[in-house]
């Protein structure tokens, strides 16, 4: 019963976002979508992962989409421009994107299909941090050094990108 | 189990009663002291010492007129104080505040002085913390006003930064306490070294408390970190646009907010409700007495510093507090894995 209750708004939040107009809205939904995922993993007996997932997404991540969205002061999206001359509208693109959404709703019906067969995680409760951290350091520590390296990969393509004039 | 159920009930609705009661008293604690530290008198006319002035401007502020600036978001102008103040109080549910109590034999098991035993806790403070800054940051937008919109900007930037230190003081606590619940937490504090050092973390994180402190001061935008609300320069900050009860809930935010983050400043690093003399069914006692102790830190320091500049405040939130944050909590780390504290 709660599922489909933070379930609903995962997924009526999730659309809501793209059907927005005003940028600042959808800041806000998807953030409301991330407060439901994380409800969701309350759920699945993981607290730690609902709170990082509010901490780390919904607190730190989204904060600086705002920032931006108002420091740029984003109007709403209005066509007072012609839609059709935007690069992406052009007949290529629009094909391309026609092709991605295709591959997208093949692999979620494929993910769907497939249920049951997930693992089950193997350190036991999901909810003990140090079992997480256990986890994260010896077995899954090559994906975790690489998530760091791509993560400083980003921010030193960040400071050269604000940086490029000089 | 009725009776716990009831009495469970009945602790939330003390705890958001009290909170709410803290947040008056801290306005007329803050006048008062302000005055002291000025040489003025303070409030004095309203009830005996001036104490009902509080209530009065409650009233006040109950029957002024609710005004919205035409060009607002009517949405989100609504939504921000609201988001503020519900941050507030979440915040202080997962704080423990007095050991196990049976209130003199009424209940048939212990309850704890607790609203919510969650076993990630600090963890729960840090998020709703950093859900906070939405209520500033909306309340800035929505108003459609230069001076509101600045507020909410400098608001999140601040945010941001301190929030970093801030959980880096958090974090060596909880490498000392080895655990995320803050009752575990304050269990670990119990009993004293020769009878007299109590075993407080602030002897292991002196640092951390430091940190702590300051990050706090900056999480809650207070003086001398006030910049979201600057009035020499922005006029109010984010809440320039509001009036009556809508500017009353980020009124009563910001103090709850100070009384939150003085809460688990007690129970991280000055071992929450133990102490010496008073027994254990006491301790709440403790826990309120160094409660107001921090909270008088606070309303001292924003009546004796100076408003730091922008960017010294940027500069020292990045280049001075976070590296120490870091090298504290890489010290700590080492202390634990090798010395085994």
């Amino acid at each position: 019963m709660v599922f489909y209750l933070f379930a609903a708004v995962a997924v009526i939040a999730s659309l809501l976002v793209i059907a927005q107009r005003n940028p600042i809205y959808s800041v806000l939904l998807l953030i409301a979508s991330f407060g439901a995922l994380s409800g969701l993993y309350v759920l699945l007996d993981a607290p730690f992962v609902a709170v990082i997932q509010i901490i780390v997404y919904a607190g730190a991540i989204m904060v600086l989409f705002l920032f931006v969205v108002m420091l740029l002061n984003a109007p709403h999206e209005d066509t007072d421009y012609d839609e059709r001359a935007h690069p992406l509208m052009r007949p290529g693109a629009r094909r391309f994107g026609a092709v991605l959404a295709a591959v997208l709703i093949v692999e979620l019906v494929w993910a769907l299909t497939r249920h049951g067969e997930s693992g089950v995680f193997a350190g036991g409760s999901v909810s003990s941090v140090s079992a997480i951290g256990r986890l994260l350091f010896t077995d899954y520590a090559f994906p975790f050094e690489v998530t760091s390296v791509l993560i400083l990969v980003a921010m030193v393509g960040a400071v050269v990108l604000a940086r490029r004039e000089h | 189990m009725t009776s716990l159920l009831l009495a469970q009930i009945a602790l939330t609705l003390f705890v958001f009663f009290m909170l709410l009661n803290s947040a008056a008293v801290m306005v007329y604690v803050e006048r008062k002291v302000a005055a002291l530290l000025q040489q003025r008198l303070g409030p004095y006319l309203v009830g005996p010492k001036g104490m009902l002035q509080p209530l009065a401007d409650v009233i006040k502020l109950m029957f002024k007129e609710e005004l919205r600036p035409r060009a607002a978001d009517a949405l989100l102008f609504a939504l921000a104080p609201i988001i503020s103040a519900s941050c507030a109080f979440a915040a202080f549910s997962v704080v423990p505040f007095g050991a196990d109590t049976t209130l003199g034999g009424l209940l048939p098991e212990g309850l704890r002085l607790q609203v919510a035993d969650v076993n990630v806790a600090i963890l729960v403070v840090f998020a709703i913390a950093s859900m906070s800054v939405y209520g500033i940051v909306l309340a800035g937008w929505s108003s459609n006003s230069k001076y509101s919109l600045l507020g909410g900007l400098r608001s999140s930037a601040q945010m941001i930064s301190y929030e970093l230190s801030y959980g880096l003081a958090l974090a060596g606590v909880l490498v000392v306490g080895n655990s995320l619940s803050l009752t575990d937490i304050v269990n670990r504090q119990a009993g004293a070294w020769f009878g007299v050092v109590p075993k407080w973390f602030i002897i292991y994180q002196p640092v951390g408390f430091v940190i702590y402190l300051i990050s706090g001061i900056a999480e809650t935008n207070r003086a001398p970190f006030d910049f979201p609300e600057a009035e020499q320069e922005l006029v109010a900050g984010y809440h320039t646009e509001y009036s009556s009860m809508s500017f009353a809930m980020f009124f009563l935010a910001e103090y709850i907010n100070m009384v939150t983050v003085s809460a688990v400043a007690t129970d991280l690093f000055l071992g929450g409700w133990h102490g010496p003399l008073l027994p254990e069914s006491l301790g709440w006692i403790w826990f309120l007495l160094k409660v107001a102790a921090i909270l008088f830190f606070y309303v001292w320091m924003r009546w004796t510093l100076p408003r730091y500049r922008y960017d010294q405040l940027m500069r020292f939130g990045w280049k001075v507090l976070l590296p120490l944050g870091v090298v504290n909590l890489l010290v700590t780390a080492a202390a634990v894995l090798y010395l085994g504290l």
